[in-house]
């Protein structure tokens, strides 16, 4: 709160983007669901042992082959990044931001929660004896690359050929938002001209038990904002934009108008009770973007569908917004895909602003008291001048991004 | 369009095995002394007291060397926006998480699950502080200082008027331990203004295809096997008084760091 209030920020051209969940891979698949309001979500059949839950999982991870030259890299996690990575002509973009400005200017920042460490417990569930009777890892899992944080963001500029500056984000499940926010930094600083920016995160036994251990996962399909939730659905996906400098290539429809992070210094696993960390990112996100709150028309909402985070979280957005906001949670369709939720979420907020279709809440009938005439759980059609996205992570970690039409 | 990227050093934190602060650094690194008695772990006195026995190393190493950089550029924590850099977070916690999965997956605790998060530290950080200012949590392999320093650089373009930079890593363990090495710990806190002060070095950042000489000096032989060890040759420059650091910053990628003494 001490800290100053950030100064305007420059806009950035999106030259595309895009995102693979379980709803399906690319932008088309996504609105089809998203129109339709079909959910993505099934009876939870991943591992041998699936806790009595649904998921949000991708179809056709399991069939990625690699290229060879990239086969070291081979683990679920980083065939859900190639997978998502072949789609909507993100490849074309960066082809195009190569041609201008060189590879070596072009940053590629990745958000993870997990990274691959479905990997690493593979390893773990199949460990060999080995010398000094110290257990070891099985041969085809002994590369160093997959079995730490930075491996998404590693992958991806092996599979790119970017060369600019390369950093994997992990703040739980702010991270893919907050790679909007670090890769406008970097091109303004004038460490690069253009990003590849995403987030991947897939399914594994690390976030199923562990969320579990924190009873924080529902039986039953999540419901975002209805009085009766009783937790979040666990998703998996992968999705990217690629950012350049306005000014220096094609002008695009949408830009990156503004982000704000802050932190709730509260606690680890529980947000702040007045939702003051919430309210503290959208507001320098606003800020940034040098808008007023009644300026924005879509607001895609953190939403987990946890007792706790969905109450703070509207009660934040009415201390914040007219009641003509259409504000909505779009965790029913995915489930909770927690470091990609930043990516994708924001394709969901290009996606209102492109198609004018406004996702409202799926599976949720009965509003929380809490919710103000913003949280929307029909869908609806407009016409509107900017979009935001929230994503809020363990750790108390907020960051709120501000996308909106160029001109 | 290309700004100065440069940054005045207030404030540096230091803890490493048989360092354990940025005084004992400077005496290893000028005249080969070390203390006779180090503490085995940091205080982490920003913790309560319950939660400085549980802590992760790795949180409590970060918190140590963060907190003596705050100290030392005499600014209030919870006013900094903060960059926490780990190439591997807290591997215990990895190999915890992993064994109990093989074996027993409904005995997870919660608790561990929560400290498992890369941005544990920068999370106990802002609690112990008290900061509603952003905290970011990043890794770039050996490369994550480098990345590290660059963003906080960026933040300061960006208009922040100081950044708190924390770089840790901690010992490896288990069967990802054959795999994944990395030994002892070390942590390494920088607070990072635009303010230009006599007398405080300056750094200025650029991003290179190519590295400069530099032999490994007394901390990287000392400190070697920890992953965190890329950020030494920069502590190293800023206790010699040397005008140049080179870091590797990722694949094929060096970060040039010219350091002014005023």
């Amino acid at each position: 709160m001490t800290a100053a209030p950030s100064p305007r920020q420059l806009p950035l051209n999106i030259l595309a983007h895009s995102a693979t969940t379980a709803l399906g891979a690319g932008l088309d698949a996504q609105r089809r669901a998203l129109a339709q309001r079909r959910s993505g979500l099934r009876r939870n059949d991943f591992g041998s042992d699936p806790l009595d839950c649904w998921i949000g999982r991708v179809e056709g991870v399991e069939d990625v082959v690699l290229p060879p030259a990239l086969s070291g890299f081979a683990c679920r996690n980083n065939a859900l990044a190639w997978l998502a990575l072949q789609q909507d002509g993100l490849l074309d973009a960066l082809a195009g931001v190569v041609a201008r400005h060189g590879a070596g200017r072009v940053a590629v920042v990745i958000g993870t929660s997990t990274s691959s460490i479905g990997a690493t417990e593979e390893a773990y569930a199949h460990l060999q004896a080995g010398a000094d009777d110290v257990a070891c890892f099985p041969p085809d899992l002994r590369r160093p690359r997959i079995h730490t944080p930075h491996a998404p963001g590693d992958f991806v500029q092996a599979a790119t050929g970017l060369r600019g500056p390369c950093v994997t984000v992990a703040t739980a499940c702010s991270s893919s938002a907050k790679v909007f926010a670090q890769a406008a930094r970097l091109i303004h600083a004038g460490f690069a001209d253009a990003a590849l920016v995403g987030g991947v995160d897939t399914l594994c036994g690390s976030v199923l038990f562990g969320f579990h251990s924190l009873q924080l996962v529902a039986s039953d399909p999540c419901r975002p904002f209805d009085a009766h939730r009783s937790g979040l659905s666990l998703g998996e996906a992968g999705g990217y934009a690629v950012l350049e400098r306005a000014g220096a290539g094609p002008d695009t429809a949408l830009q990156l108008h503004g982000y704000g992070e802050s932190s709730d210094a509260h606690h680890m696993s529980a947000p702040h009770p007045q939702g003051l960390g919430a309210r503290l990112a959208m507001q320098r996100a606003l800020h940034g973007a040098g808008l007023d709150a009644a300026q924005v028309g879509y607001l895609n909402l953190h939403g987990t569908s946890t007792p706790a985070n969905d109450g703070i979280e509207a009660a934040a957005v009415a201390a914040l917004f007219p009641p003509s906001l259409h504000a909505g949670s779009t965790k029913g369709w995915t489930g909770h895909t927690l470091g990609a939720a930043g990516i994708v979420e924001s394709v969901f907020a290009l996606l209102a602003l492109s198609d004018g279709l406004l996702p409202g809440t799926l599976n949720s009938e009965v509003a929380d008291p809490a919710c103000g005439p913003q949280i929307r759980f029909d869908n609806a059609r407009a016409d509107i001048g900017h979009a935001m996205n929230n994503s809020f992570g363990f750790g108390g970690n907020n960051c709120s991004l501000v996308f909106g039409k160029a001109g | 369009m290309r700004q100065v990227r440069e940054a005045i050093v207030e404030g540096i934190g230091f803890w490493g095995n048989g360092l354990p602060d940025w005084d004992a650094a400077c005496a290893w690194v000028r005249e080969g002394r070390r203390p006779p008695q180090a503490p085995a772990r940091p205080a982490a006195t920003l913790l309560a007291a319950n939660e400085r026995r549980r802590a992760p190393a790795t949180v409590a190493v970060a918190l140590d060397a963060a907190l003596a950089a705050c100290e030392a550029a005499g600014r209030e924590a919870a006013t900094l926006p903060s960059v926490f850099a780990s190439t591997h977070g807290e591997m215990s916690i990895t190999d915890y998480m992993c064994t109990t999965l093989a074996g027993d997956p409904r005995a997870i605790s919660p608790t561990r699950f929560h400290n498992s998060v890369h941005n544990a530290a920068a999370g106990y950080w802002t609690i112990g502080t008290g900061a509603h200012a952003p905290a970011t949590a990043i890794s770039a392999g050996p490369g994550s200082f480098a990345q590290g320093l660059v963003e906080a650089v960026a933040q300061l373009a960006a208009g922040s008027e100081a950044v708190l930079l924390v770089a840790y890593d901690g010992p490896a363990c288990g069967p990802l331990g054959t795999v994944v090495p990395s030994e002892g710990l070390l942590g390494i806190a920088l607070v990072l203004s635009r303010t230009p002060c006599p007398g405080l070095p300056v750094l200025r950042l650029e991003l290179a295809g190519q590295t400069g000489t530099q032999a490994p000096g007394p901390l990287s032989r000392l400190l070697a096997g920890n992953a965190m060890q890329p950020a030494l040759p920069l502590l190293e420059a800023l206790a010699l008084e040397q005008e140049r650091a080179w870091l590797p910053a990722g694949a094929g990628q060096w970060l040039r760091v010219d350091i002014g003494h005023g």
